[in-house]
């Protein structure tokens, strides 16, 4: 039985509920600040120019056209940078993988097309946008190297690990020789194309200088204190001297994860002029860093005539830079999403002159889960069982790449409920066998997984005399809802209602908390959040116990229940005492803490932690036109407790949407001449627009889960794993065509 | 070259009317200045968003006497005496005697979850007014259509879609 956070506490009113957003209202009408809008006075404004080659060396810039615009302040390059850190490795952050990280106007060097080679700063953006065009810059070029099939021979096996990021497993049995000797067997190559980020709200950074000599920096990152760690290491400051806040982030997706080179620009820029600077980039600049690089990936599974899997290979090449291993995981996850006792998995890398790729929404397995899960419809259609019944026969309760039991699986609920709502048993097998009009239509399915996880994590609580609560860390509400599930724990904990309490977010003077990715959030703040409530509750229960003829005298705390403001005994709630009353009689201003949550270890010893889900899609396919839709999509979920139904339920949504995305529609592509994506705009590179999104049904399946007292696993990623698969799986039997390269483009139908 | 004088000074400014969030304003701006960097730099009205400054994606979409428009694609001097609603007007726009609410559609997007980060958001909320005081749509299908000048990376689109469809019929039953 999982534990309630509200045990002692009192019930749940709120956690669990289809609490709207407490920061709606702010959203709503224009009043939510993002990083490029916090103004300062004398505010200069620079803007970025572009590096046209992708290899090579800068060989003269001139500026002098730039300068000689009025109202520009200064043109920074790399030849008149002032002094930052000169070791690499001031540069790491905190999710840096291994290498050297790039270094904005370091030196003459050129490694990727889009680099920033100048900053043009003026008194405003116009001006500096207009100067920026007049900048020359001269290059020598190398041809660029961007092709991955092309230098598919110099993969290597990445040499130092990125932390946090396991590499694939030992072999286990003999992969080999197990498909050698299988009757059935499914062979393919898989691929998913380079895709961008694009959040709404391009990377943007706003360094104030304040008058006694400090800044405070408003930065697009999806934690403030990776953005405070940079800026200390690279510029020499103390921490004292940097407070950096994001309270609101227009999207992240990974994007934000680390800070970019416009926050390296901002802060140059401020301490070289001394006076406050803007750096926005624009959408096109967008390309210029951080991506989902294409994994070239191949599958072999072998089975017996029953689809028992007897062979399990996965092995994936991907691109990163010249200059840092990016790393994630790809391949890892055939091996623990079914059972088979012959499993060999590779990862390699190809270094590339594009940017370093990063981390974008479930990365690894949005690549990987693709390619397993349209190798099992192959499967399923050569053994000739059910896409649900093959996955349900090698189903497994243990991670046998680790020999450990899940701490909770429920993914057959996810197949079994899944399988109700969308209506799976009318499902003809046959490919091409359904149709709609001129439509054909495809029902396909696939599971989705991904890694459960707490990240060490502090969160603070003051309780002040007027009975309001105010709640906070430093990570980010990236959109997620973290605002509103934080707030509810906190209600909860205490038995506030949710109007007296305020949280914080996204502030390095807030207690300690990681950036906010991997789905760790929920469970890393919110335990957190809890902690520090409970420690509150704890304050001033002891003072409410020693108030003369105290109704609470001679009861232990575990059984005090805080519930609508006042403290009860559990059992008896004649006796009890208000919350307010307590601290007024005791002359209580304020109660303070602080608390730290960490994951359990024990439980980690013994069980392995991810979300399941089992994603089922309906497409129609106009095979005249080579059109698709994505006419219905229903997500069933496993994954823990549900802290707020709303905000949930949009976590997946998004997930389903970029899936759709990653499906259909996204596709960065490289011209290997230029070494450049030329399609870096929003009306080149599709993302999902409204007229692409029908009906997406979401279902969360009981699971209960002790990994961390609230019970929860995470949802910023399970949406989007697997849903490119069902939708490819979808499209096979529609049209009788399988597609293992997306996006499933209209030639690829045609075609 | 189209910009001779090579910078924004004051010699270059052109004078301009705008009734901005029923604020009548005497504004002078330079001839290539966009409506969305005016109200965004200039006047501090950053709730109007800059997604894509090509017309690509919808964040900054304003309504000009009642339509909705792109204000990236706008310059300032072309709207000369226009009304000029932004997010922050909608509300006011909504307002009725004695009450301090919300638009419905402001309400109903809350209601619906019809956001995630909220960058999106104004864009969406200001189309949403245009779509329904051009009265085309009716269907789900059609506001779909309608709104997809729109677009929203975190993926509200369902829910967006339901918030419209329920302020479009309540001003039905009105």
């Amino acid at each position: 039985m999982a534990t309630q956070f509200s045990t002692g506490a009192g019930e749940d009113r709120f956690v669990g509920r289809a609490v709207s957003r407490v920061d709606g209202p702010a959203k709503v009408t224009g009043l939510a600040k993002y990083a490029g809008e916090f103004s300062a006075e004398n505010l200069a404004h620079g803007y970025v120019v572009s590096s046209s080659i992708a290899r090579g060396r800068i060989t003269s810039i001139d500026t002098a056209a730039a300068e000689a615009v009025p109202g520009v302040l200064k043109v920074i390059t790399h030849k008149n940078r002032p002094s930052v850190a000169g070791q690499s490795k001031a540069y790491q952050d905190m999710v840096a993988p291994p290498g050297s990280p790039f270094r904005a106007l370091y030196d003459e060097t050129i490694v990727f097309s889009g680099q920033p080679v100048a900053l043009v700063v003026a008194e405003d953006f116009d001006t500096a946008r207009h100067a920026a065009s007049l900048v020359t810059v001269a290059y020598e070029a190398e041809p660029p190297r961007t092709d991955i099939d092309a230098l598919s021979g110099d993969a290597y096996k990445p040499p130092m690990e990125r932390e946090g990021i396991k590499p694939p497993p030992e072999p286990r049995g003999d992969a080999e020789a197990a498909f050698g000797k299988a009757p059935i067997r499914v062979e393919g190559q898989y691929r998913l194309a380079d895709e961008h980020h694009n959040p709404m709200e391009p990377h943007a950074s706003t360094v104030v200088v304040e008058d006694d000599g400090t800044y405070t920096v408003y930065d697009k990152i999806q934690g403030v204190a990776n953005t405070q760690l940079y800026l200390t290491n690279v510029f020499g400051l103390k921490p004292e001297q940097v407070r950096c806040l994001n309270p609101y982030l227009g999207g992240g997706f990974g994007s934000g994860l680390r800070p970019q080179y416009q926050l390296f620009l901002a802060m140059l820029a401020a301490q070289d002029l001394k006076r406050s600077v803007r750096v926005t980039l624009t959408r096109d600049q967008m390309w210029s860093f951080t991506f989902r690089s294409q994994a070239v990936q191949t599958i072999s599974l072998g089975a017996d005539e029953n689809g028992g899997l007897q062979a399990i290979r996965h092995d994936a090449v991907q691109g990163t830079s010249t200059y840092e291993d990016y790393q994630e995981v790809v391949v890892n996850w055939s091996g623990v999403l079914y059972k088979c006792d012959n499993v060999k998995l590779s990862y390699k890398l190809v270094k590339l002159d594009t940017p370093t790729p990063g981390d974008m929404r479930a990365p690894g397995a949005v690549s990987g889960v693709f390619a397993i899960e349209t190798a099992m419809d192959e499967m399923a259609c050569a053994t000739g069982l059910d896409p649900i019944e093959l996955r349900l026969k090698n189903y497994t309760e243990a991670d046998q790449t680790e020999g450990k039991p899940f701490g909770s699986k429920a993914l057959k609920s996810c197949f079994s409920e899944g399988a109700e709502r969308f209506g799976w048993s009318k499902r003809s097998p046959e490919p091409r066998s359904m149709r709609d009009g001129k439509e054909l239509v495809g029902w396909g399915m696939a599971s989705g997984i991904w890694e459960s996880m707490m990240m060490k994590s502090s969160a603070q609580a003051t309780l002040t005399a007027d009975g309001r609560l105010e709640i906070g860390n430093s990570t980010g509400d990236i959109g997620t809802g973290t605002y509103t599930i934080l707030t509810q724990i906190a209600a909860d904990t205490l038995g506030l209602p949710i109007e007296h309490i305020t949280t914080k977010l996204g502030d390095t003077e807030l207690a300690q908390a990681p950036v906010a990715g991997g789905s760790w959030t929920a469970a890393s703040s919110g335990t957190a959040v809890m902690k520090a409530c409970r420690t509150i509750a704890e304050q001033v229960f002891k003072l409410a116990r020693g108030l003369p003829d105290s109704p609470l005298a001679n009861v232990d705390f575990e059984r005090a229940v805080f519930t609508n403001g006042r403290i009860e005994v559990a059992g008896d709630p004649s006796r009890s005492v208000g919350i307010v009353d307590v601290l007024k009689t005791t002359g209580t201003d304020k109660l303070e803490a602080t608390e730290t949550a960490s994951p359990d270890k024990d439980f980690k010893k013994q069980f392995e932690a991810y979300t399941h889900s089992a994603i089922f899609a309906e497409v129609k396919v106009d095979e005249e036109l080579g059109r698709i839709r994505v006419t219905r999509i229903v997500s069933a979920i496993a994954a823990g407790k549900i802290l707020n139904t709303k905000t949930a339920r949009s976590q997946i949504l998004g997930g389903v949407v970029m899936g759709i995305g990653s499906a259909l529609h996204e596709e960065s592509m490289l011209d290997h001449r230029l070494g450049r994506f030329m399609n870096h705009n929003l009306g080149e590179y599709h993302v999902p627009a409204h007229a692409d999104i029908y009906d997406i049904d979401v279902i969360f399946v009981d699971e209960e889960d002790m990994a961390n007292p609230l019970g929860v696993k995470g949802l910023g990623e399970i949406g989007i794993v697997g849903t490119a698969a069902a939708i490819g799986n979808a499209v096979y039997h529609a049209t009788g065509k399988r597609i293992r390269n997306l996006p499933i483009t209209v030639d690829k139908i045609l075609g | 070259m189209l910009i001779e004088s090579g910078s924004p000074g004051a010699h270059a400014r052109i004078g301009i009317t705008l009734t901005i969030n029923g604020e009548k304003r005497e504004i002078e701006v330079a001839p290539w200045t966009t409506l969305l960097d005016l109200l965004r730099e200039r006047l501090d009205l950053t709730g109007t968003k800059k997604g894509c400054d090509h017309g690509q994606c919808g964040a900054c979409t304003v309504l000009v006497n009642g339509t909705r428009i792109n204000s990236c694609l706008a310059l300032a001097v072309m709207k000369d005496g226009a009304e000029i609603t932004t997010v922050e007007g909608l509300a006011a726009l909504a307002h009725r005697e004695g009450t301090n609410t919300l638009h419905p559609i402001q309400e109903a997007f809350i209601e619906h979850d019809a956001f995630q980060c909220g960058y999106c958001t104004p864009g969406q909320l200001c189309s949403s007014v245009g779509l329904m005081n051009e009265g085309h749509a009716k269907s789900r299908d059609e506001i779909r259509e309608a709104m997809s000048g729109n677009l929203c990376r975190c993926g509200a689109y369902t829910n967006i879609v339901d918030a419209i469809e329920e302020v479009m019929q309540q001003g039905a039953v009105r």
